[in-house]
C-alpha cells in the first residue's frame, strides 16, 4: 500500500462541508501512484464530484490536506495547479473555433504562436481530429465534442488530468468506442487520471482502481476484479454488477468459512467478510452467475437450497432466470447461452448451489 | 417531386399551411387591427404633416395660380392681377376665418405674416371697390338683383364668357351657403364678385347686359392692400407666400436641420436662430452617455444577480425590479430634492467639508441631472437582459478555462466577457433607444442644456402649435434611431441579441 509521502496524489484526512451542519464528505483518505487510473465511483451525493472539485481547486476543503507531487495544493488557485480538466458538458469555449479552444491554454501560458500551432496539432491529430480545426463546438457532434475537450484537457501537457462525467450524455456505441480511447490514451502518455462517473461499467472496464464512494466515504478502494468479485460490504455488492442478497444470521465461524442460518430457517455456506462473531445479521451476497443447479455440478459437501422458478428471460448470450429461493422472490441466476444449456421453465422445481468462497457474509 | 395525389409537393405543402397561416392571422387579427388603428395610422398620419402643406394653396388658391407668372427674383411686388386674386381669397377666408391660421402656419417661416393677415382679414371689407357694385347696379339694375345673378350663372355661355366672375361667384355661393346658411338666389352677391365682373369686362367680355365701363374709376387693389400695411408690397412676404404654395413642403425638414429656403435655394440659417442640429447631438450625446453608465453600472450587479444563490438573487432582483414599480415622476423628483443646490448630497458634501457653502455643485437644471436621473431609471432596461444572458452561460466555462490556467481576469475577459457581449448589445440597443425618445424626466431636471429633441417636439406640439416642424423632427428621430439598429444589426447581427432565454 502506497502512504501519502510518495504518492502522486494524496487525501488526507479531507473533510468537506457547505453549510457548516453536515458533512458532504467525511474523513477522505486516498492515494494514487504517478500513472495511474483512478475511477470515483458512487450514486450522486456520494461526494464524488465534490473530491474532484476539491482536487481541481473550485471547491476547499474543510479540513484535511490534498498534496499533488508531494506538495500541499490546498492554497494554490486552480489556474496555477496545472490540472487538466474534462467537465461533464465538455464547456467548450462557443466563441472560439476548435484550434482556438486548444491554443487558449497555451495562449495564458505565454508560448509562441508556432510552438502553440504544434502542439495544437499534434494534440487534434492524437483524437483523430486534425480536420476539425476550423469549426465551432456547436458544429460539432457529442462525441467529436467529446474529443475535442479531451485534447483540450491534454494539450498543455498536464501530469494529472481529471475527468467529471465526460461520457454521460453520449450513446453507449459511441460511450464504448471513447472508453477505450481514453484509457489508451491515458496509458500511452502515462498521464494520472481521476474519472468520476455514476455508470459501474465505466468504472470496471477504464480503470486501474475504483474506488466505490457513498454517504461521503469511500466504502472500497480497489482494482475493477477485486471489486466485483470481493466487495467488502454489502453496498459495494449491491452496487457492483448484479447480486442475491440473502438474509440471516451467523451460526458458526471457522477461519476461512462460516454457516449462515438464513431467516427461512435454511443453512448456506459463506466467507465471513464482515462478521465478527456469532450471533451477527449478515446479508450474504451471491452473484447470479456463480449459482449452479446442474446436480452434478453441485459440491457434494456444501449446502444447497431449494428453488422454484419464477420467470425464464432469454437475453442473447445469456439466460437470465428469476427463482424464489429462501423466501425472496427476487434471485436471479445467470446462465451462459451454450448449446447444451438447459432452459428452465416456470414452475420446475430444482436445488442450487455454489461454492462457498462466492457467497460471502457481509454487513447488514 | 409529386405528392400521392400526383399535385406537385410544393403545392401540397402550401395549400397545407395556408389553414395554419390563415388560422394564425386570425388570432393576431384583433391586435393587429387595434395596432392599426389606435398605433400606426395616427403616427403615419402625423408623420405626414411634416411634409403636408396645403393650407396655402387651400386659402389662397386664386393667388397661388397668379402667382406663377411673377417672377420672384425680381426685387418688386406682383402686379395688379395677383391682388385681386388675393382680394377675393382673402375677403373669402375672412368669411370662412382661416385666414388667421393661414397667417400663424406662414409666420413659422417670416415673422410678422401673422399680423398682416389678422390685419388684412380686418380691413379687406373696407376697399373702395362698391364703386364697382354701385356703377354696375346704376347702369342696370338687373345687375342688383340676386335671381338675376343666379340665371346667368346657370348659363353655360355666360359662364364662358366671364370666367373670373364665375369662378369668384361660385365660390362666394358655395361660402353664403355654408357659413350665412342663405340661398344665394336670394342674396345680393358681394362687392369682390362685381370686382371680379369689371375685371373680366375690363378684359374686353361680353357682359350679359353692356355696361359703359369708361364711367368708372378702376381701384387699384395692390394701392389698397399697401394701405393696409406696406409689407404687401414687400418682395420678401410674397416670396415666402409663393415659397410655400406647393401642397408638399420641404420647409419643416429644413428648418429642423437648421436650414431655410432663401432667395439663391436653400441656405443656412443665421447663427442665433440654429437650434436644432445641436440639440440633436446633444440628445444623442446624453443617450450615449447614459447607455455607457448603464453598462458600467448593470454589468456587475446583472453578474452577480446571475452567479448568486437563488434566495440572495430574488432579494436582489426585487431590488432591481423596485424602480419599475414606483411613479416615474416620484423618482425624478426625488432626484430634484437630491441633487439641487440645497439639496441632500451638496448639504451633506457641505457638512463633510468636502466642498465650501458656497462653491455648492451644480448637478440638476443641467445635462449632469439629466444623466445621473436616467441612468437610474433606464438601468433595469440594462441588467435584465444582461442577466438574462448571463444566465444562460454556464459556470463550467468559467471553471474550463481557469483550469486550463488562466487566471481570473483572463478567464473572465477571454471567455465570460464575449458571451455576455449579446447581453450588452440587447441592453444598450434598449437604453439608447428608450433615452434618446425620453421626455418626463429631462424636463423636470434638465433644464435648458439637459434637455432632449423630445421635449423640443413636445413644445412644439402643444405650445409653438408649430405641428409639421414636430412631425418633421420626429421623422428624423424616428429615422435617425432606425438607420442605428439597421447599423446595429449589419455590425453585430440583432440575431445575436438576446432578451431572454
Amino acid at each position: 500500500m502506497l502512504d501519502n509521502e510518495n504518492a502522486f496524489v494524496a487525501f488526507d484526512r479531507v473533510q468537506k462541508s457547505y453549510d457548516g451542519e453536515t458533512l458532504v464528505v467525511k474523513d477522505l483518505n486516498l492515494a494514487m501512484p504517478k500513472g495511474e487510473f483512478l475511477t470515483m465511483l458512487g450514486p450522486s451525493g456520494s461526494g464524488k464530484t465534490t473530491c474532484l472539485m476539491m482536487l481541481a481547486g473550485f471547491e476547499t476543503a474543510t479540513h484535511g490536506d490534498i498534496t499533488l507531487d508531494g506538495i500541499s495544493i490546498n492554497n494554490i488557485p486552480p489556474h496555477k495547479r496545472g490540472i487538466g480538466m474534462v467537465f461533464q458538458n465538455y464547456a467548450l469555449f462557443p466563441h472560439m473555433t476548435v484550434a482556438e479552444n486548444l491554443s487558449f491554454p497555451l495562449e495564458v501560458r505565454k508560448m509562441g504562436k508556432s510552438e502553440r500551432e504544434e502542439k495544437v496539432k499534434r494534440a487534434l491529430d492524437m483524437v483523430q481530429m486534425g480536420s476539425f480545426a476550423g469549426r465551432r463546438p456547436a458544429q460539432l457532434s457529442g462525441g467529436q465534442q467529446q474529443r475535442i475537450a479531451l485534447a483540450r484537457a491534454l494539450v498543455f501537457e498536464p501530469e494529472l488530468v481529471l475527468m467529471d462525467e465526460p461520457l454521460g450524455a453520449l450513446d453507449k456505441q459511441l460511450r464504448e468506442t471513447l472508453q477505450f480511447e481514453i484509457t489508451n490514451l491515458a496509458h500511452d502518455l502515462g498521464i494520472t487520471t481521476v474519472y468520476v462517473t455514476h455508470d459501474q461499467t465505466e468504472a470496471l472496464t477504464m480503470s486501474d482502481r475504483v474506488a466505490v464512494f457513498d454517504d461521503g466515504r469511500i466504502q472500497q478502494l480497489a482494482p475493477p476484479d477485486e471489486l466485483y468479485e470481493k466487495p467488502q460490504n454489502s453496498f459495494v455488492a449491491q452496487f457492483i454488477g448484479e447480486n442475491n442478497t440473502l438474509e440471516g444470521v451467523v451460526q458458526e465461524i471457522q477461519g476461512e468459512t462460516c454457516i449462515v442460518k438464513l431467516d427461512s430457517g435454511d443453512i448456506i455456506d459463506a466467507v465471513p467478510v464482515n462478521v465478527s462473531a456469532v450471533g451477527d445479521r449478515t446479508k450474504v451476497s451471491i452473484r447470479p452467475e456463480r449459482v449452479e443447479f446442474k446436480r452434478d455440478r453441485l459440491h457434494a459437501d456444501a449446502h444447497t437450497l431449494k428453488a422454484e422458478v419464477l420467470e425464464f428471460i432469454y437475453m442473447g448470450d445469456i439466460f437470465r432466470t428469476r427463482l424464489r429461493v429462501a423466501g425472496t422472490d427476487e434471485f436471479v441466476i445467470k446462465t451462459r447461452n451454450a448449446p447444451d444449456q438447459a432452459r428452465l421453465k416456470p414452475g420446475e422445481m430444482i436445488e442450487i448451489g455454489w461454492l462457498p468462497q462466492d457467497c460471502r457474509a457481509l454487513d447488514a | 417531386m409529386l405528392a400521392a395525389d400526383g399535385r406537385p409537393l410544393k403545392a401540397s405543402l402550401n395549400r397545407a399551411l395556408r389553414r395554419q397561416k390563415i388560422r394564425a392571422l386570425f388570432l393576431i387579427a384583433p391586435l393587429l387591427i387595434f395596432i392599426l388603428v389606435s398605433f400606426v395610422m395616427p403616427i403615419f398620419d402625423m408623420l405626414l404633416r411634416s411634409v403636408e402643406n396645403q393650407i396655402v394653396g387651400n386659402t389662397l388658391p386664386r393667388t397661388v395660380v397668379a402667382l406663377q407668372d411673377w417672377d420672384e427674383n425680381a426685387d418688386t411686388a406682383p402686379d395688379e392681377v395677383v391682388f385681386a386674386a388675393l382680394y377675393t381669397d382673402i375677403a373669402l377666408a375672412a368669411e370662412y376665418k382661416t385666414h388667421t391660421r393661414l397667417g400663424s402656419r406662414l409666420n413659422y417661416e417670416m415673422t410678422g405674416i401673422s399680423s398682416l393677415f389678422r390685419k388684412t382679414g380686418r380691413a379687406v371689407g373696407r376697399f373702395e371697390t362698391d364703386v364697382y357694385t354701385e356703377a354696375f347696379q346704376a347702369a342696370d339694375p338687373a345687375y342688383a338683383d340676386p335671381a338675376q345673378w343666379a340665371g346667368w350663372m346657370q348659363d353655360d355661355n355666360i359662364r364662358a364668357a366671364l370666367p373670373q366672375t364665375t369662378n369668384t361667384y361660385d365660390a362666394w355661393a358655395q361660402m353664403i351657403v355654408e357659413e350665412e346658411n342663405d340661398i344665394p338666389a336670394e342674396e345680393e352677391p358681394w362687392d369682390f364678385v362685381y370686382t371680379a365682373l369689371y375685371a373680366d369686362a375690363a378684359g374686353g367680355a361680353a357682359l350679359p347686359i353692356s355696361v359703359d365701363l369708361s364711367a368708372i374709376e378702376p381701384v387699384s387693389l395692390q394701392a389698397s392692400f399697401a394701405e393696409i400695411d406696406e409689407d404687401w408690397i414687400d418682395p420678401d412676404v410674397w416670396q415666402t407666400i409663393k415659397a410655400f404654395s406647393p401642397s408638399y413642403t420641404d420647409g419643416y425638414f429644413l428648418n429642423a436641420v437648421d436650414l431655410l429656403r432663401g432667395a439663391d435655394g436653400v441656405e443656412q440659417r443665421p447663427e442665433n436662430e440654429r437650434l436644432y442640429i445641436g440639440q440633436f447631438i446633444n440628445t444623442f450625446v446624453m443617450s450615449l452617455s447614459i447607455m455607457g453608465m448603464c453598462v458600467l453600472l448593470g454589468y456587475p450587479i446583472a453578474w452577480l444577480l446571475a452567479n448568486l444563490p437563488a434566495r440572495s438573487a430574488n432579494l436582489l432582483m426585487i431590488l432591481v425590479l423596485l424602480p419599475f414599480w414606483t411613479s416615474l415622476l416620484v423618482r425624478t423628483s426625488a432626484w430634484k430634492v437630491l441633487l439641487q443646490q440645497q439639496g441632500v448630497i451638496n448639504d451633506l458634501l457641505v457638512w463633510m467639508r468636502i466642498i465650501a457653502d458656497d462653491g455648492r455643485l451644480t448637478m440638476i437644471n443641467n445635462q449632469t441631472g439629466t444623466i445621473i436621473a436616467m441612468t437610474h431609471i433606464l438601468l433595469p432596461f440594462m441588467i435584465l437582459p444582461l442577466y438574462s444572458v448571463m444566465k444562460t452561460i454556464p459556470p463550467s466555462y468559467l471553471r474550463a478555462a481557469k483550469s486550463l490556467g488562466a487566471t481570473d481576469w483572463t478567464a473572465f475577459w477571454r471567455v465570460y466577457f464575449p458571451q455576455s457581449v449579446p447581453g450588452i448589445g440587447a441592453g444598450c440597443i434598449l437604453v439608447f433607444i428608450l433615452s434618446i425618445g425620453y421626455y418626463i424626466t429631462p424636463e423636470l431636471v434638465g433644464g435648458t442644456k439637459g434637455v432632449f429633441i423630445s421635449n423640443r417636439i413636445a413644445f412644439h406640439i402643444s405650445s409653438s402649435l408649430n405641428w409639421g416642424l414636430a412631425a418633421a423632427l420626429g421623422t428624423i428621430l424616428l429615422t435617425v434611431v432606425m438607420v442605428l439598429y439597421w447599423m446595429y444589426d449589419k455590425i453585430v447581427g440583432i440575431d445575436n441579441v438576446k432578451l431572454g432565454g
